[in-house]
């Protein structure tokens, strides 16, 4: 049972239990503290009354100053872009061909572009940009480009979009379908001849003169490609929709031709400015200005050993 | 509240009282080596943290010119010769421990030293106390003033005392936000309503806590809110020094004349209450050791002082053990304190204290200014050039912790053919190596390239990055080429 004594060195009570001799001393709290306890009562009143606290069937209570946590946001997210208001008015006057020349603005649209990318881009392109050989979306870190790889050409190639029948100012360029046009020993031999070109197979004349005849008017005599007509480059080391024999034939006889929407009509310019800049600045940006000119672009004979540009 | 003199034993209290009331400690003025020494420490204490953020340190163009400067918004911290990046926190981990130690140290030897004098608590505590003797006069004054009735003289005089807290507590909270920026700086933008809102919240709040824990709260800090005495007791054993009251030579207590009547019945103290008078803390250091005591020895002052008077020997409240004051009651001669601070658990914790100060002077004197990490891009984690080479990206760090830009070369290694170029070098001039200027105290950040012949394997290779200057600093980080063969 509890028993109460007076302490004999304190002159204090106990709270009446003891353990193993040990018993605890009943020291009166100084009244300071009891005051400090009262002041958090009446601090949490005001607090309740103040912000929403108590709970109701749909919401809590407003709270006098009204303040919610989705206010707060709606607050913080204005204020941001409050922030971000001068970066996007010196972007909307600056012609992007003369983005470089001021490299905190170009850091800035960089990152812009990258948020921007991740919402609108990363569903075809993927997150890396490294796009899908397999559904043939490009590639945007390379230094092959279909339709240019400057800022300029980046930027219009994403406000029009490609093969958009509906919008008239869109990359436009055709592939026709060579089903039924060739016997399959020509087509082999013309997919051995678009190898060679990159130094995958050995020439041979057959497959050279139905390139020639067919394919030489878009894609070069030498499969530079056009940039003009977005027809890819064909001796290089890169494929879009893979590189392979069966790939070539496939695509000789039933070519897919890629598509993107014109951006242009549901982004804002500022914003396709910075998606240009993070583009370019992903490893293959050319210098601008460049004349969209392929011919004089890739000139040099196809590489018969892939080599560094260095060695 | 109005209180009587702290009495020498409190009577059981009457009835029953869930809370008890404060009394105001009213402590009386005494002179002698304590009040000096603690003079001394008061003045070099408050001196340091007041002037510190005054001293000005050149460190050239491109770093602040404050000697101590915690830059919160750069990410350094500078103290005189020393600069600490965020990367070398464990060199303020390594002082918070020495100081954790030295804690343990001190207690050890000198039992609650840093209570008694050092203590910001203490200080200020005492700064305010000597105030409060400046406006009010001493203890009887100050205990007359405190039951007068409240009246244009009181309320003058209290609005004047509490004028002069304000001002120290401002001084306290400005001083502290100095070490956050430049200092002459702050406190033009200070005046001029321009600084950050952080340094006027930082200024209320601790003028607020000053103002309060040194005006009013002072000793219930340290009976009711402080942990660090509770740790103490834990700390302390027989052989650590506590100011004690030998009773067995004070015993029995009586007035002067009662002592001269019966010489043999009574002991040294004549009851005079002096040594209660002068506490901080109003503490009977005649009751024992407590937590109210401090052990700041001013009770040992006021002591000695009255035993001089009665032609007494000195030493009746004195630092001692616990065991030196067995021994003495067992009539043995009283051994001098300095022997308590030398034994083998005194030392072993200077032993590691030391060890761990030598470690971390090692640590900074050995450090490189320069460092090189790398982080290979995953997404995706290789690319086809057009001309068939492969090509990887990295994130390269240069780190400069000089405070003046330097040239680094980043050279690869261990990666036969390959090129790299980078965000601000073209792909035109790619090179086995690439130098690049980083600015003064900064890390560059680099977006490199590295592009390798065809037939390349995945692998490990690694980047060197060595400072063109007469340093010669160089790191090396190991890292992995990407490419095809992986599958």
């Amino acid at each position: 049972m509890a028993e109460k004594r007076i302490d004999e060195p304190t002159g204090t009570e106990t709270v009446g239990h003891e353990w193993d001799g040990i018993e605890e001393l009943d020291t009166p709290m100084p009244r300071w503290w009891i005051y400090t306890f009262y002041a958090t009562i009446v601090w949490s009143i005001g607090f309740v009354i103040a912000y929403p606290a108590i709970p109701g069937l749909k919401q809590a209570s407003e709270g006098l100053l009204g303040w919610s946590s989705r206010g707060q946001l709606a607050e913080e997210m204005s204020a941001a872009d409050q922030a971000r208001l001068s970066v996007r008015e010196a972007l909307a006057v600056m012609p992007i061909e003369r983005l470089p020349a001021d490299p905190e603005l170009m850091a800035q649209a960089v990152s812009g572009g990258s948020a921007a990318f991740k919402v609108n881009c990363v569903q075809c392109h993927g997150s890396g940009a490294a796009g899908s050989q397999t559904l043939g979306y490009p590639n945007l870190n390379d230094d092959d480009w279909l339709w240019g790889g400057d800022l300029k050409a980046i930027e219009f190639t994403i406000t029009n979009g490609i093969r958009q029948p509906d919008h008239p100012g869109s990359r436009v360029g055709a592939m026709p379908a060579f089903a039924g046009a060739f016997s399959s020993e020509q087509l082999d031999d013309l997919a051995g001849h678009v190898l060679s070109l990159s130094g995958k197979a050995e020439p041979n004349a057959e497959g050279a003169q139905i390139f020639s005849e067919n394919c030489a008017l878009c894609h070069g005599p030498t499969g530079e490609g056009s940039r003009t007509l977005g027809a890819p480059r064909l001796n290089d080391a890169i494929w879009l929709r893979g590189g392979t024999r069966e790939d070539i034939i496939a695509q000789v006889t039933n070519p897919k031709l890629g598509a993107m929407p014109a951006w242009g009509e549901r982004l804002d310019p500022v914003t396709i400015k910075m998606l240009a800049a993070y583009v370019h600045s992903l490893g293959g940006g050319e210098d601008t200005p460049s004349p969209i000119a392929p011919d004089d672009a890739e000139t040099a004979p196809p590489e018969q050993d892939a080599q560094t540009p260095a060695q | 509240m109005n209180s009587p003199a702290p009495v020498k034993n409190r009577p059981p209290q009457p009835a029953k009282q869930l809370y008890e009331q404060s009394k105001t400690v009213h402590n009386k003025r005494i002179d002698g080596p304590f009040r000096r020494f603690k003079w001394a420490i008061m003045v070099l204490t408050l001196g340091i943290y007041y002037i510190t953020p005054w001293i000005r340190w050149d460190r050239g163009p491109y770093a602040p010119d404050q000697a101590v400067l915690i830059d919160l918004a750069h990410r350094r911290f500078y103290m005189f010769g020393i600069e600490i990046w965020p990367h070398e926190f464990y060199f303020v981990a390594g002082l918070l421990i020495m100081a954790g130690i030295g804690l343990f140290l001190v207690t050890s030897a000198v039992g609650r030293a840093w209570c008694g004098y050092s203590c910001p608590q203490t200080v200020w505590t005492d700064l305010f106390q000597h105030i409060d003797r400046f406006i009010d006069g001493d203890r009887n004054a100050r205990m007359r003033l405190d039951k007068a009735p409240w009246g244009p003289k009181k309320i003058a005089r209290r609005l004047l005392k509490w004028a002069i807290y304000l001002v120290i507590a401002f001084w306290t909270g400005g001083a502290w936000i100095m070490y956050f920026a430049d200092a002459p700086t702050l406190v033009r933008e200070f005046w001029a309503g321009e600084a950050a809102p952080a340094a006027y919240i930082t200024v209320a709040v601790l003028t607020l806590t000053t103002f309060v824990l040194g005006g009013f709260m002072r000793e219930q800090v340290c009976i009711y809110m402080c942990p660090w005495p509770r740790i103490q007791t834990a700390l302390m054993d027989e052989k650590s020094l506590l100011v004690t009251y030998k009773d067995w030579r004070g015993e029995k207590r009586g007035s002067l004349k009662k002592a001269e009547k019966n010489p043999e019945l009574y002991g040294d103290c004549i009851d005079c209450n002096l040594c209660v008078a002068v506490c901080p803390t109003g503490w009977d250091i005649r009751k024992g050791p407590d937590i109210s005591c401090i052990t700041c020895g001013l009770c040992i002052d006021a002591c000695d002082k009255v035993m001089k008077d009665v032609n007494r020997p000195r030493g009746l409240i004195d630092y001692a053990t616990l065991e030196d004051c067995e021994a003495e009651r067992a009539g043995e001669p009283a051994r001098s304190p300095m022997k308590a601070i030398m034994r083998p658990r005194t030392l072993i914790y200077f032993g590691i204290w030391a060890a761990i100060g030598f470690a971390l002077l090692f640590a900074l004197g050995t450090r490189s200014h320069t460092d090189l990490s790398v982080s290979p891009d995953r997404n995706p984690p290789f690319m086809l050039l057009s001309d068939g080479s492969i090509r990887n990206a990295y994130t390269l760090r240069l780190r400069n912790m000089e405070s003046r830009p330097r040239d680094m070369r980043v050279a690869i290694v261990d990666l036969p053919g390959a090129v790299m170029w980078s965000d601000t070098i073209a792909a035109e001039n790619a090179a086995p190596a690439q130098t690049f200027t980083v600015p003064a105290d900064q890390t560059l950040t680099v977006r490199a390239y590295v592009s390798a012949p065809a037939d390349t394997l995945p692998g490990d290779f690694a980047f060197t990055l060595t400072s063109l200057d007469e340093q010669g600093e160089s790191d090396r980080t190991e890292t992995s080429f990407n490419a095809p063969g992986a599958e």
